[in-house]
């Protein structure tokens, strides 16, 4: 703690780089993920192929897949963005499906009836209600995020993992434990408060909820 | 970046070749490091889970702790044993059993709970004893789930042995390590292709070995996220 106290200036300065890299690269993911998502519920036979690859780029250890990336896209925030957004990108994709698929039927029935097209049903009827969903799937991303960037010091783009491995190697045990308190509490917050996010919407425009 | 011009992206093969017995002992640390962290978490998990299932003021902190203990950066709970326990493979192996222990106890304590209450009912109808229950209808019914948790927890730490050789573990993360540090390619893919692979290998060989032991009536979707 005596580190947090002492060098504030430093952690927020880190804190700040981690909470930019996570962003940037959950933004990548749901700017592809959502859209993927959606395709997959418009063209079924794509759900095992993409799914499926997703599932093993997720399963490679976050070191190696930066340490593979390194010959082709160098040390720096390219390589940790792009692993990182690969990452997320399972979550989202599952979960835009799983949650476009939720959307009672009798729902889009509804909609046609009313006259709606592909388009408006879907950007009125099932996105809105497959939200808190795809949100879910963002929370699961985002969290895995903020632990995996802390690795990606050993890129070279700063973020909390910076006082970790520096603790490490110096042996200094309150540089450990200020990024790995920043870290957690940094993670804990995502967890929390896209729950709280998701809880509201949810409130908000929840399936059962008619609205006059 | 100064070699990236005048190499062969596959030099790493010859590295790996070249260097066999290296190559060889980190592979076993890496896969004893977590072989054994798993299971010694599957025996700390399990009884815990059981407990919390049945002792239901244990149940909500237990459950919570290991909730919370998820959201920690891995990379975070293996840097903190080393004031505490210092560099080496034990270290790194207690680091990586407390890694192990949440995602299966989580699984085991959901998959004990959600048994159908009527199967219960029924098991309870025929006179069984508490423990009859639990080891015959209850933790058989589970088994998918707490056999998710462990694919979750071999395949996380699988990763995470990696990064253990920062505090002196051993295994292949020490290639990737040297490789960073001296920037040097093929060194680099030398630990980090094989990780990747045995990565990919134990989450293949698990969900099948998975879809072989657990019958097809309890089979999962899929083990890594709730959608709800």
């Amino acid at each position: 703690m005596e580190y947090i106290i002492e060098h504030p200036d430093r952690v927020w300065e880190l804190t700040r780089q981690h909470i930019e890299i996570v962003a940037i690269s959950v933004a990548f993911a749901m700017l592809i993920g959502i859209p993927v998502g959606i395709f997959i519920t418009r063209q079924r036979w794509l759900e095992a192929p993409v799914i499926g690859a997703a599932g093993v780029l997720y399963t490679v250890p976050s070191l190696a897949l930066f340490a593979m990336m390194i010959p082709y896209t160098g040390l720096g925030r390219t390589t940790v963005v792009i692993a990182l957004a690969l990452y997320s990108l399972l979550a989202i994709v599952r979960n835009t499906v799983a949650g476009i698929d939720g959307v009672p039927p009798s729902m889009v029935d509804a909609a046609r009836g009313m006259g709606m097209t592909g388009r408006q049903r879907l950007l009125m009827v099932e996105l809105p209600l497959a939200l808190p969903v795809i949100l879910a799937g963002v929370r699961v991303a985002t969290v895995a995020a903020v632990g995996i960037a802390t690795v990606a010091a050993v890129v070279g783009v700063g973020g909390l993992g910076r006082l970790i491995f520096d603790g490490m190697r110096t042996l200094n045990t309150d540089r450990i434990l200020a990024g790995a308190i920043v870290a957690s509490v940094l993670a804990l917050t995502a967890d929390w408060g896209i729950a709280w996010l998701g809880n509201a919407l949810r409130r908000d425009i929840g399936p059962v909820r008619t609205r006059r | 970046m100064r070699r990236r011009a005048e190499e062969n992206p596959l030099d790493f093969i010859d590295y790996i070749r070249d260097n066999q017995d290296v190559f060889l002992r980190l592979l076993s640390e890496h896969v004893q490091l977590t072989l054994l962290s798993v299971l010694i978490g599957i025996a700390i998990a399990l009884p815990l889970a059981i407990v919390a299932s049945r002792v239901e003021v244990l149940a909500r902190p237990l459950t919570w702790l290991a909730a919370v203990g998820q959201t920690i950066p891995s990379l975070a709970v293996l840097a903190l044993t080393l004031p505490f326990l210092g560099i080496g493979f034990e270290p790194a192996l207690f680091a990586l059993t407390i890694r192990a222990v949440l995602p299966i106890f989580l699984n085991a304590y959901v998959g004990i709970r959600s048994a159908d209450s009527a199967i219960i009912d029924a098991a309870r109808g025929m006179g069984t004893s508490d423990a009859q229950l639990l080891l015959m209808v209850e933790l058989p019914l589970a088994t998918p789930v707490i056999f998710a948790g462990v694919q979750t927890a071999t395949v996380q730490n699988i990763g995470l042995a990696t990064l253990a050789a920062y505090i002196g573990g051993g295994g292949l993360g020490d290639w990737i390590l040297q490789g960073l540090a001296m920037v040097d390619y093929p060194v680099l893919l030398a630990g980090a292709v094989p990780v990747a692979v045995l990565a990919i290998s134990a989450e293949v060989l698990l969900g099948g070995l998975r879809r072989i032991v657990v019958p097809s009536g309890l089979q999962l979707n899929d083990r890594r996220f709730q959608t709800g």
